[in-house]
């Protein structure tokens, strides 16, 4: 089919047009600044792994990673916590609210997050949860936990009620149940979650400054203060950038099979 | 599924109810108390009514904001629903490159919100940056710094390089749901290439799509890192949105008061316009 | 109307097979003959579903040739094929009318527009369909919604043959035969080609005049409902067709006949002799629980046996019959004796039949053929 030809054109200009860009940030970050302010090269003259050795070696650098890193994990653990068991409460059973509920969970995805900054700075403040991490996990965990319970909650619908009868009558006990039968059915729906969990709150920046100062600061906000007396020092702003994108291409080619499941279900 | 009743349910679903309760409640307290009084500090507060609403709403620096915001908006959506619609059906279906396709399209939503503003930044600029460069080598001046227009279409593509991947993979998605007889038909059927998309592909992905809009807009309309990081809002104001400006009033300028009623404002258009849109929608499946 | 030809047909999805399970469909020579009403019975995984792609061009062949008329149209796509297709489920255009729908075809290939309104007219009268021209293909019922798949082939004034892939699996029982009934109208009505494909006997043999029974990718036996059931000649047709299927059994190789466990049925000669000239031992004997005949009394040449269960299915009755460890069925009249404890069967000669190597040994067959 003459189709196809057309089709691999079109997506190959596509795949160019988002890695363009990625590859100039690549490109800058093995070249020092001198060279970077110079004049335009398409690839290191000089090339040099400085950038990315003080990124490695100085604490305020990497410690940023870190942060994110442990954020995140924090986020996704108290997500998966907390809507495992909510998801499985709205698949399976009619309660008093139930639709009101879900749908109120879900307006919470479409509050801009600007109108919670000051409130939440307060909030966590007064807690005295500012500049932790859990702060900035819970913080997320407004936007994740109902993306989570709707994610899963598709997946949960799928796997038939029958299950769950025929283990209650092999004498399963409800948490063994779950923990050994129902969960492992719905891998591909947690996968999925943690995708979009990760997918959320790693990139998120504005409540991940706001909430933290100077302990749990995320690699993001210590990226953007990154302009010092003498200018922007962009080499190693460069290489900063192409290690945040990393942990995403890492975490998307693990998940890359459950991943196209969880969009067919619509659910972002 | 057949469910069952039982309100006990409530205590599987209780730790979620708290939590996003004392994450979203509490908070919206907050804003409201402080958009009804005029606060100078901790212990000087005066009940104000709705003065803040009628200042922010006859304000002009909001209203201009407003505007800026559905621009942004709506040229987004225009260029990424048609291009990541396009992008999925040019995607392959299977094999090998099918996933290897589905990992690249997928990266951009996964670069942290400032990494995307700052890619753009230097790839926009015309002394270090590729783009920028390129675009004044062939005679065009361009400036995002100094230029409103080079600003504005900056941020629109950088926004579109961002976000068209989730419009494409969500059609991506609906469209392998599509049942191969489907195709069979069409091709015995001996409908063109075009009669396929328009009556077997595009009808399939009307949900998907909706889902897409919706999405799309709520979060070109939430927006602040990205553009932030680019151009910091300008040159002068020319690029500063609603999330944007709502920041500045809030953390910068500490006007407590003023903010909160904007957040309150911004909070229910945003809700309103997601309203409206999906009462369209299902106004429409109900008369059809 | 085409007379379709397939020509040492074979098909593998690997592309290099090396032994014959990895052929979804095996060398075959079939003629399905012009304007007639044909079935492609089978079980599921067979290969009819593999077949019928084949002949409409949406599946190319690894080896063989197909001709519709004498021409070979293996390069020729589907919609050059002069066929239409219906499959298992609905495939219509949710966001058409139903008048759109069966318009669709017409309309791609340019028909005028008043040509195409009186056609849709006609098959949809003939579908009894006019009421719901106008309305949203997305709101029929199925059973509605696959006539609409139906109309969308019969409409084209070029389409010489109708292939159908299990058409009525998502229709409802009651409604099945409904359906059935106007396919076969539509068979008398326009004289084209059609070939049906089910895994339900009854639908076959109700719908076509011959019926080509396939197993593991083979056509084992063509020909009209009566003869798949007086005379098998494929251990699998005897065993598929008829309700209950034929009662086979296992046996070997004994002086005068064959037997299996200690009982011993003598056969004729000239079968014997066929069976001794193959090294085989696949050798099985079957007769329809049909032709069983029952006796009360014991009978020259009728075996003792223990009556094991009986069914009582309103106008015939279902003897489960235990002979030396071996059950057989009977099916037997309404009105009538059923005996209580000890029964006697016989198997008549000319309908118990003999199976080597799967096929049957018909004597008189090969000899024709000078075997």
């Amino acid at each position: 089919m003459e189709d196809n030809k057309y089709k691999k054109f079109g997506i190959s200009a596509f795949g160019v047009f988002l890695f363009l860009p990625i590859y100039w940030l690549i490109n800058m970050s093995f070249k020092t600044n001198e060279e970077i302010l110079g004049g335009l090269t398409l690839w290191p003259q000089n090339f040099t792994l400085d950038n990315y050795v003080q990124i490695f070696s100085d604490p305020t650098w990497y410690m940023g990673y870190v942060n994110s890193i442990v954020y995140v994990c924090i986020n996704l653990a108290i997500t998966l916590a907390l809507a495992l068991p909510a998801a499985y409460a709205f698949s399976r059973y009619k309660f008093m609210g139930d639709k009101h509920l879900f749908f109120w969970l879900l307006s919470n995805r479409m509050a801009p997050p600007a109108v919670f900054l000051l409130p939440f700075f307060q909030l966590y403040s007064s807690v005295g949860l500012f500049d932790t991490h859990l702060a900035v996990a819970l913080a997320h965990c407004l936007f994740s936990v109902p993306l989570a319970v709707w994610i899963l909650e598709g997946f949960m619908s799928g796997v038939p009620k029958e299950v769950d009868e025929i283990a209650y009558i092999d004498g399963y006990s409800f948490p063994k149940f779950f923990l050994k039968i129902f969960l492992p059915m719905i891998r591909s729906g947690i996968g999925v979650t943690a995708f979009f969990c990760f997918m959320f709150s790693w990139v998120e920046l504005l409540l991940a400054r706001t909430l933290t100062s100077v302990e749990a600061k995320p690699i993001a906000a210590i990226m953007t203060r990154t302009v010092g007396a003498a200018g922007i020092d962009w080499g190693l702003l460069a290489a900063a950038g192409v290690l945040t994108i990393i942990p995403g291409v890492v975490v998307v080619w693990f998940v890359r099979n459950h991943v196209a499941k969880g969009f067919a279900l619509g659910r972002v | 599924m057949n469910k069952v009743q039982n309100n006990k349910a409530w205590f599987l679903v209780l730790p979620v109810f708290a939590l996003v309760a004392f994450s979203a409640i509490i908070p919206i307290m907050t804003v409201v108390n402080y958009s009804v009084q005029d606060i100078f500090d901790q212990n000087n507060a005066y009940f104000v009514g709705a003065e803040w609403y009628r200042e922010m709403l006859s304000s002009p620096r909001l209203l201009d904001s407003l505007l800026r915001q559905f621009g942004f908006s709506f040229a987004v959506l225009a260029i990424q629903i048609p291009l990541g619609i396009g992008v999925a059906l040019m995607m392959p279906a299977k094999g090998r490159m099918a996933a290897v396709w589905l990992i690249i399209v997928a990266i951009p939503l996964l670069i942290p919100w400032n990494v995307v503003g700052t890619i753009w930044q230097v790839f926009s600029r015309e002394d270090i940056g590729l783009f920028g460069w390129s675009i004044n080598a062939i005679g065009i001046d361009y400036n995002y710094a100094s230029s409103p227009i080079a600003a504005w279409i900056t941020v629109v593509l950088m926004d579109v390089w961002h976000w068209t991947s989730l419009i494409a993979l969500l059609c991506y998605s609906g469209l392998r749901a599509i049942p191969e007889a489907f195709y069979q038909a069409a091709r015995i059927d001996r409908a063109s290439r075009w009669a396929v998309f328009r009556y077997v592909q595009l009808p399939r992905l009307r949900s998907v799509l909706i889902i897409g809009v919706l999405l799309r807009f709520m979060d070109s309309f939430m927006i602040y890192t990205e553009p932030f990081v680019l151009t910091g809002g300008g040159p002068g104001n020319s690029t500063t949105f609603l999330s944007q400006e709502l920041t500045k009033m809030a953390i910068g300028q500490f006007d407590l008061g003023p903010a909160a009623a904007f957040s309150l404002i911004y909070y229910l258009i945003v809700l309103l316009v997601c309203y409206l849109f999906f009462t369209i929608i299902t106004h429409q499946d109900k008369v059809k | 109307m085409a007379e379709i030809h397939l020509k040492s047909l074979a098909h593998s999805y690997s592309k290099n097979p090396t032994s014959a399970s990895q052929y979804a469909i095996r060398e075959m020579d079939h003629i399905w003959e012009d304007g007639g009403a044909y079935a492609l019975l089978g079980p599921s995984g067979c290969g009819k579903s593999t077949l019928l792609n084949i002949i409409s061009g949406l599946l190319s062949p690894s080896e063989g040739k197909v001709l519709f008329d004498g021409v070979e149209v293996n390069n020729i796509p589907p919609e050059d094929r002069n066929i239409a297709q219906v499959f298992q489920f609905p495939v219509i255009y949710d966001s058409m009318t139903v008048f759109d729908n069966l318009a669709f075809p017409l309309r791609n290939m340019k028909v005028p527009e008043v040509r195409v309104n009186t056609r849709v007219n006609e098959i949809a009268e003939v579908l009894e369909l006019e009421e719901l021209l106008s309305k949203r293909a997305k709101n029929l019922t199925a059973d509605e919604k696959q006539k609409v798949s139906m109309g969308r082939g019969l409409v084209r004034s070029d389409v010489s043959a109708i292939l159908f892939d299990e058409p009525l699996t998502v229709i409802d029982p009651h409604l099945k035969w409904k359906l059935r009934r106007k396919l076969k109208q539509i068979h008398e009505q326009f004289n084209i080609t059609m070939v049906y494909v089910t895994h339900d006997q009854l639908e076959a043999s109700t719908f076509a005049d011959k019926i080509a029974v396939m197993y593991g990718g083979q056509i084992v036996q063509f020909g009209t409902p009566r003869e798949l059931f007086e005379r098998p000649n494929h251990a699998f047709v005897g065993y598929f067709i008829g309700s209950p299927g034929m009662n086979l059994v296992e046996v070997e190789r004994a002086d005068g006949g064959v037997m299996f466990n200690s009982i011993k049925v003598p056969l004729d000669n000239s079968i014997n002799a066929i069976l001794n000239e193959s090294a085989s031992t696949n050798i099985k004997i079957g007769i329809r629980p049909e032709f069983v005949h029952v006796w009360e009394e014991p009978t020259d040449g009728a075996f003792e046996c223990r009556l094991k269960v009986v069914e009582d299915l309103g106008t015939y009755k279902i003897l489960s019959i235990d002979l030396d460890g071996v059950e057989f069925k009977a099916r037997i009249e309404e009105d009538a004796p059923v005996p209580t404890d000890k029964v006697y069967i016989s198997f008549p000669e000319q309908w118990l039949k003999v199976y080597l190597d799967e096929y049957l040994v018909d004597p008189t067959h090969d000899a024709l053929e000078g075997a």
